[in-house]
């Protein structure tokens, strides 16, 4: 294997990276949501992921009308601002296109559970779901004694995914990454993924990092960068372009109706063959 | 002059917004606790940090965010931190005064229910769940929660406890070891409610203006508790009503304007995508299933 990340086609990267049954967490917190990469994954028609992700967001709710999901792992499973997601709704009410296995977190515990997969660790430990009831619903909320302080504290086993995918703004002709802005788990889930595929919207040859504290991803620690320009769309990329927050609000009515559902996905990613990549 | 008219909504986000302080350090959630905090902000506190879960601390957004991490919340904070950090270093650390908590039911002990309607495991409505609320719940120093009050959504017991109020009410938040004082007000588009110091019951503590105590009951699923005396809010103010305005008129524009045209990208109307070279390409318009959806939708 090179040393280098590879620069690959991002449809030669999820057919590389992404078989079908694999744990895959596409991550990016409201900023940086790899659209691209997971309109790749319904167009290869990727059959029973897990997938992973704090906020399932428009992305997991075409995935998981698309049945490309056995089981969900989250923390909050709404439209930001607008509303439910259709579609995981009526996965979980109603078991369409297919049933679909949840398992459900808090945010604290998803980002530490992310952090422990970064640091090697088998587990994360915090001071969460005090008197919750998510704890009787998931076998993998429990807790811990402090051995200093007799302290009870809940743990929760670290996310490890077979694959992560995240966007970012950038990445130099090596593969080093740079990614500004809204961070959320971009760099944890990186580390604690077994392969990591990386969309940039473009690929330089100064990766132009603003400070010596910027986040930098480096080449060594990414499997694949593929060029996505626009790939976060319709979220956004901080300093490339703008969250669309019209579209997330007309998302509601798109995916309200299944039909509506089908036709949308087929007209804008079925019978694409994800032209984002294609512009340079 | 006469009281200007106003809405019961823009009561319940005033009456939380004149809660917050100058020195408050405050988790924002997305709705009602983002409109009233920016409105405290740019009325009567404007130092109060606002901390959004994405990472973005002391957060000044011109318009009100649609999600925790729109772009204008990392634009004008003061530093943006990554979600781990935010959670462990900032919440967890006790470095909140403030929490603001919403949810879809509220019971008589402010335990809140955001997670499912009907049994968990066959639900007969599934909702977005937790997010950090759990967390919030607990760890800030107090909570303030704000919801409009209706039969359905003010029970005697939520179907599911997503954040922890007051349980079963009396001691049972320091008999889990929660050290926070929890859900200390609860304010409505009817009135403000408080626990009571011993069985941390909600009770009623003030009415807004033109509320009955008779309307107060009708819309509480539980025979709720009156306060003697029991206050009355002051009327919105002139200027806390044009700010108000302000802020949701510049927003519901700000979020009318599209960007995305399905998978073609485009620079179009996108003041973030200038300055790296892309060049802004024409799109016919009116042919588009999202224009037509969005228009559906504003009827």
């Amino acid at each position: 294997m090179s040393l280098n990340a590879q620069l690959l086609s991002l449809r030669d990267a999820i057919a590389a990276y992404v078989p079908d049954g694999s744990t895959v967490a596409l991550e990016g917190f409201t900023h940086l949501i790899p659209f691209a990469a997971g309109h790749e994954i319904v167009r290869q028609r990727k059959r029973d992921l897990t997938l992973v992700r704090m906020t399932p967001d428009l992305i997991y709710d075409q995935l998981i009308g698309m049945g490309c999901a056995r089981k969900l792992v989250f923390s909050w499973g709404g439209n930001p601002g607008v509303g439910s997601l259709h579609r995981l709704r009526d996965a979980v009410e109603h078991a369409w296109p297919r049933p679909i296995e949840i398992e459900e977190h808090s945010h604290a515990a998803m980002a530490a559970a992310y952090a422990a997969g970064a640091a090697g660790l088998p587990c994360a430990i915090l001071r969460g779901y005090a008197g919750s009831d998510l704890v009787a619903h998931n076998a993998n909320i429990r807790s811990i004694e402090c051995p200093f302080t007799g302290e009870r504290l809940a743990a929760v086993p670290a996310i490890r995914p077979d694959v992560a995918i995240v966007h970012a703004q950038r990445a130099d002709r090596a593969g080093n990454v740079l990614i500004e802005g809204v961070t959320g788990v971009q760099k944890e889930v990186v580390l604690a993924a077994r392969h990591a595929i990386v969309t940039v919207e473009e690929v330089v040859a100064d990766l132009r990092a603003p400070s010596p504290n910027s986040t930098v991803l480096p080449h060594w620690t990414i499997t694949a960068v593929a060029v996505a320009p626009g790939g976060a769309r319709p979220s956004y990329a901080h300093g490339y372009y703008a969250r669309d927050n019209a579209f997330y609000i007309a998302w509601d009515a798109i995916s309200r109706d299944r039909d509506q559902f089908t036709r949308w996905m087929r007209e804008h990613v079925l019978e694409t063959s994800g032209s984002v990549d294609a512009v340079a | 002059m006469s009281a200007a008219a106003y809405s019961s909504a823009e009561m319940m986000a005033i009456a939380a917004a004149r809660l917050l302080r100058n020195d408050d350090v405050c988790f924002v959630g997305i709705g009602v606790p983002s409109l009233a905090c920016n409105l405290a902000r740019l009325t009567h506190a404007p130092a109060i940090t606002l901390i959004y879960e994405s990472g973005t601390i002391g957060a000044r957004p011109d318009v009100l965010p649609l999600s925790i991490g729109d772009p204008e919340l990392c634009e004008t904070a003061l530093t943006t931190v990554s979600v781990p950090e935010m959670f462990a270093y900032w919440l967890q650390g006790g470095r909140i005064s403030v929490g603001f908590l919403g949810g879809a039911q509220l019971d008589q002990f402010a335990n809140i229910n955001s997670s499912v309607i009907g049994p968990y495991d066959r639900p007969k409505v599934r909702l977005p769940g937790g997010g950090g609320a759990p967390e919030i719940a607990a760890l800030c120093r107090e909570t303030y929660v704000v919801m409009a009050q209706t039969r359905r959504a003010f029970v005697q017991r939520v179907d599911f406890v997503t954040s922890f109020g007051f349980g079963d009410g009396g001691d049972h938040r320091q008999r889990l070891g929660i050290k926070t004082a929890g859900p200390t007000l609860v304010i409505t588009d009817l009135c403000v409610m408080r626990p009571d110091p011993v069985t941390k019951e909600l009770v009623v503590c003030a009415l807004h203006p033109g509320v009955t105590r008779e309307q107060v009951s009708e819309h509480t699923g539980w025979p709720v508790r009156f306060a003697d005396p029991v206050d009355e809010t002051p009327s919105p103010t002139e200027a806390e009503l044009s700010t108000l305005r302000d802020l949701q008129r510049r927003t519901t524009e700000a979020h009318a304007r599209s960007v995305y045209r399905g998978q073609t990208p485009s620079a179009q109307s996108d003041a973030h995508g200038v300055g790296r070279g892309q060049t802004p390409r024409a799109q016919p318009e009116g042919s588009d299933p999202l224009d037509q959806s969005t228009r559906a939708m504003e009827k």
